[in-house]
């Protein structure tokens, strides 16, 4: 069992309120997920010749400094960065191509977690209130964030095993279920070159999707051949730049409830994540059908 | 008429007074307010108590219901009234999977749609869903009536047993051994009656029955190949 919330808003107004309105519901799905929980939150966009990364070391006196100085004599471009806990955010004016090989070969320890012009993912293992409070989840801005609540079954509990699992630049997905094909399909995408970080089923099913795309699939299609190529029970929150979306397989044994108004969509695994979102008494509510696809995108 | 606000009292308590009006009846009207989805509103009550709950409701809302009248103004998670033995719920919204699984007896009303497996292994309840069931509904049903005012999903009826299936709108897909039967005065009569106590109001003659063909009942030598 696990908890996934996903919180899109619509009025442009509520930006600033984001990390304040998603922490509860974050916090609701504890009961479903105890052990370990992160999110993936939009905002504060770079401009497209630029990238964003979040990075992770698991020392939290990690001198970042050093890291950024070294990026910017390497690619003579301007570097920002800031820390929160043991995650730094770094915009550099490069691509992630470029970044990624060269922050492996200077620091090896220090983990990738999401790569974009968008997206940051905080992980942690541990309870959501106290995750939400490690990385000051109130007071956090942007358009929009997916979260996650894990109870552990297939794999461990560790922060490389927490969800959001990034699946390519801007695009991330938390995953509420169990594949029973992991295995195999994670042999076959890293035929195709696609690279895991844990044994998490989870992460397969983000590969998965990061092989669709880079197939040429739009996000839909992608999903649609996830449908037809992924066994066993899921529902689905996935992140993009400028939108998001969900899914659950044509079983549809885990649960998930959608509200929307004219403000937001907000998605959970269960009603009560939902309760303390602005006039939710009045927003439609509703359960997402079976193996249908659903997609909110705010223009470029 | 005693009101419980589910945001000052826990749902353990809201049940336990509810329970405890079977030794002593000393309040027959109850309605609950601000649930906030919370699971397990008004289980296994048995007293013939009216239960109003004001605002949606999680998992297993009304589940092993004795006598009692519950009412849910809105949404209810999955397993709404399983396991019923008696009375009726009625769902002003939306119910998710399961609805009614189990249940012996009542009858359960669900004025929105109901999410999958709607009526799974029903043994005596009557379900009325104003709206659409998902897929799965009605499997392995073993006794009473599901009444469908809108669609049915992929598989209905699978492996059914003796509930009579009545649907209104279209069928996506019939599961093993739930055949199309023919609608008789006496079917006629029936969900007349079954929409008449839901308060609905549909024209009978416009709903299909469904029932078992009966083929899965017994072991069949002619199938051993198949184990």
């Amino acid at each position: 069992m696990c908890g996934i919330v996903g919180l899109y808003l619509k009025n442009k107004a509520l930006e600033s309120e984001l990390g304040a309105l998603f922490t509860p519901m974050l916090i609701a799905m504890t009961d479903r997920g105890p052990d370990s929980a992160g999110f993936a939150i939009y905002g504060d966009e770079v401009a497209a010749d630029w990238v964003k990364l979040t990075l992770r070391h698991p020392d939290i006196n990690y001198d970042w400094e050093i890291l950024a100085g070294r990026i910017k004599e390497a690619f003579a471009a301007p570097v920002e960065w800031f820390s929160n806990n043991k995650v730094a955010v770094f915009k550099v004016q490069t691509s992630a191509e470029q970044l990624e090989p060269f922050i492996a070969e200077q620091a090896p320890e220090v983990l990738v977690l999401s790569a974009g012009r968008s997206i940051e993912i905080l992980k942690e293992v541990g309870l959501p209130a106290d995750i939400a409070k490690t990385f000051n989840l109130p007071g956090m801005q942007g358009s929009h964030i997916i979260g996650h609540t894990r109870m552990a079954t297939e794999s461990a509990v560790t922060m490389e095993g927490s969800h959001p699992f990034s699946t390519g630049e801007d695009l991330c997905l938390v995953h509420n279920g169990s594949l029973s094909n992991h295995n195999r399909l994670r042999l076959e995408l890293q035929r195709e070159g696609i690279r895991f970080e844990t044994e998490n089923d989870s992460e397969v099913a983000a590969g998965y999707l990061t092989w669709r795309l880079k197939q040429g699939d739009t996000l839909g299609e992608a999903l649609e051949h996830a449908l037809k190529d992924l066994d066993g029970f899921f529902t689905f929150a996935i992140g993009t730049r400028n939108g998001f979306a969900v899914m659950r397989d044509p079983i549809a044994c885990k649960p998930a409830v959608l509200a929307e108004t004219d403000d937001y969509v907000a998605m959970a695994s269960e009603y009560q994540a939902l309760t303390t979102l602005p006039g939710i008494e009045n927003a439609k509510v509703w359960e997402p059908e079976p193996a249908t696809l659903y997609v909110w995108e705010r223009d470029q | 008429m005693k009101t419980v606000d589910l945001q000052k009292q826990s749902v353990r308590e809201l049940n336990q007074a509810l329970h405890d009006q079977v030794a002593e009846c000393t309040e027959r009207e109850w309605v609950v307010t601000d649930p906030k989805g919370a699971h397990n509103i008004a289980c296994g009550l048995d007293q013939n108590l009216t239960v109003d709950i004001q605002g949606h409701a999680g998992y297993y809302c009304a589940g092993m219901n004795k006598k009692a009248h519950i009412t849910v103004h809105g949404n209810v998670g999955q397993g709404v009234a399983e396991n019923m033995m008696s009375g009726v719920v009625r769902i002003k919204g939306d119910a998710s999977q399961a609805a009614g699984a189990t249940a012996h007896g009542g009858l359960l009303v669900i004025e929105g749609n109901a999410g999958a497996r709607c009526g799974i292994s029903m043994k005596g309840v009557d379900i009325v869903v104003k709206g659409n069931v998902g897929h799965m509904s009605c499997f392995m049903g073993q006794a009473g009536n599901l009444v469908v005012c809108g669609d049915a999903g992929d598989a209905l009826g699978d492996s059914l047993y003796e509930v009579h299936i009545y649907v209104k709108g279209s069928v996506k897909s019939l599961g093993a051994d739930c055949v199309e039967k023919e609608m008789r005065p006496e079917h006629i009569s029936e969900l007349s009656e079954l929409l008449n106590r839901a308060g609905v109001e549909e024209d009978p003659a416009a709903f299909k029955r469904y029932g078992s063909a009966r083929q899965l009942y017994n072991f069949k030598v002619d199938n051993a190949s198949a184990y």
